[in-house]
């Protein structure tokens, strides 16, 4: 499992050989720090700490937790990692951990989109729009049966708060690594706004 | 930030003096490659260039011409394309938008565009 931390740029495409055109995002990747390394005898599980961007001002407290050698980070992220005698504190990751075509799974906090409706929170129909209806356009329709069972089912889709949510996209190819930049494309949309914090890791499902 | 997206995309990009110089209404020749049962071939397609559509990789045009029975075709090209081999410029017309529209909205004599000759100054 390797993994980095970075910051979601933006779109843009690309064009191969053939002239395909690849709609690729770009992650600005790294460099991250090697923070802290979690062991079993002390944490009970096994994970490394990354740390990534550069952080305008720290109190001394996160300051305290940096080990030395390792510049002030905005933010701290944690990767399960196979084996954590390969890491060192201090150690430098960045983006040339990973190849192009590499498949990886990147998570990001979605787009708040607010308090949204049925339809476009659950994808439901609606109602329809002719027939003598009126205020059904956007309706999310029965949501139970009558007094038997006489309430509404747990977790049954209706209208709530939408986005601002963590998510993951499974198998986005790598289509672009260049360490020097610090930089990362890989191939489809990734979630959250530009600007954005998301993690790139080796995809769990990869053929 | 954004400069990253810039920087991808400068690559991407045919260089100026390899870009074909086109306005709305010009009357071209696109050469394209296409690939056809496992074999390259170029394929030409003249018509009128209808728009230009500006933004970086993605900047493209789209080229209109009457085909058999009068039908209308259109068809878009990435301007950056390295499928697109050669595109030549055989007429300019004068035109007074930058999105020919209207032309899909006539057809015969009333599509036509008038010349304009443009010296070698102002087509460079």
């Amino acid at each position: 499992m390797k993994g980095i931390l970075g910051k979601k740029v933006g779109m843009t495409q690309i064009f191969d050989d053939t002239g395909e055109v690849t709609p690729v995002t770009v992650i600005e990747a790294g460099p991250c720090y090697v923070t802290q390394i979690k062991t079993k005898t002390k944490d009970g599980y096994e994970a490394v700490q990354l740390g990534f961007a550069e952080a305008k001002r720290l109190n001394r407290p996160q300051r305290g937790h940096l080990p030395k050698g390792v510049p002030d980070v905005r933010y701290l992220g944690e990767l399960k990692v196979d084996d954590i005698s390969v890491y060192e504190i201090g150690q430098k990751i960045d983006a040339g951990i990973f190849s192009v075509g590499d498949l990886v799974d990147v998570t990001g906090i979605s787009k708040g989109k607010g308090f949204a409706g049925a339809m476009k929170r659950h994808g439901f129909a609606g109602g329809p729009a002719t027939h003598g209806q009126s205020d059904r356009a956007r309706a999310p329709g029965s949501i139970g049966a009558t007094s038997s069972p006489g309430r509404v089912f747990k977790g049954k889709r209706m209208p709530g708060h939408m986005g601002s949510q963590r998510t993951t996209v499974q198998n986005l190819k790598v289509a672009i690594v260049d360490p020097e930049r610090n930089l990362l494309a890989v191939k489809g949309a990734v979630p959250g706004a530009k600007g954005g914090l998301v993690t790139v890791k080796s995809a769990v499902k990869g053929m | 930030m954004v400069d990253l997206v810039a920087s991808v995309e400068q690559q991407q990009l045919r260089s100026e003096d390899e870009l074909p110089q086109l306005r709305p209404g010009d009357l071209v020749r696109v050469r394209t490659r296409i690939f056809e049962g496992g074999r390259e071939r170029v394929q030409i397609f003249q018509g009128t260039v209808m728009r230009l559509r500006k933004g970086g990789a993605n900047a493209n045009f789209t080229v209109r011409r009457i085909a058999a029975h009068g039908v209308g075709v259109e068809r878009t090209f990435p301007l950056h394309s390295p499928r697109i081999v050669k595109v030549e410029v055989l007429r300019h017309s004068h035109v007074r938008r930058a999105q020919l529209y209207y032309l899909r909205d006539r057809k015969g004599k009333a599509a036509r565009l008038r010349e304009k000759r443009l010296e070698e100054k102002a087509r460079a």
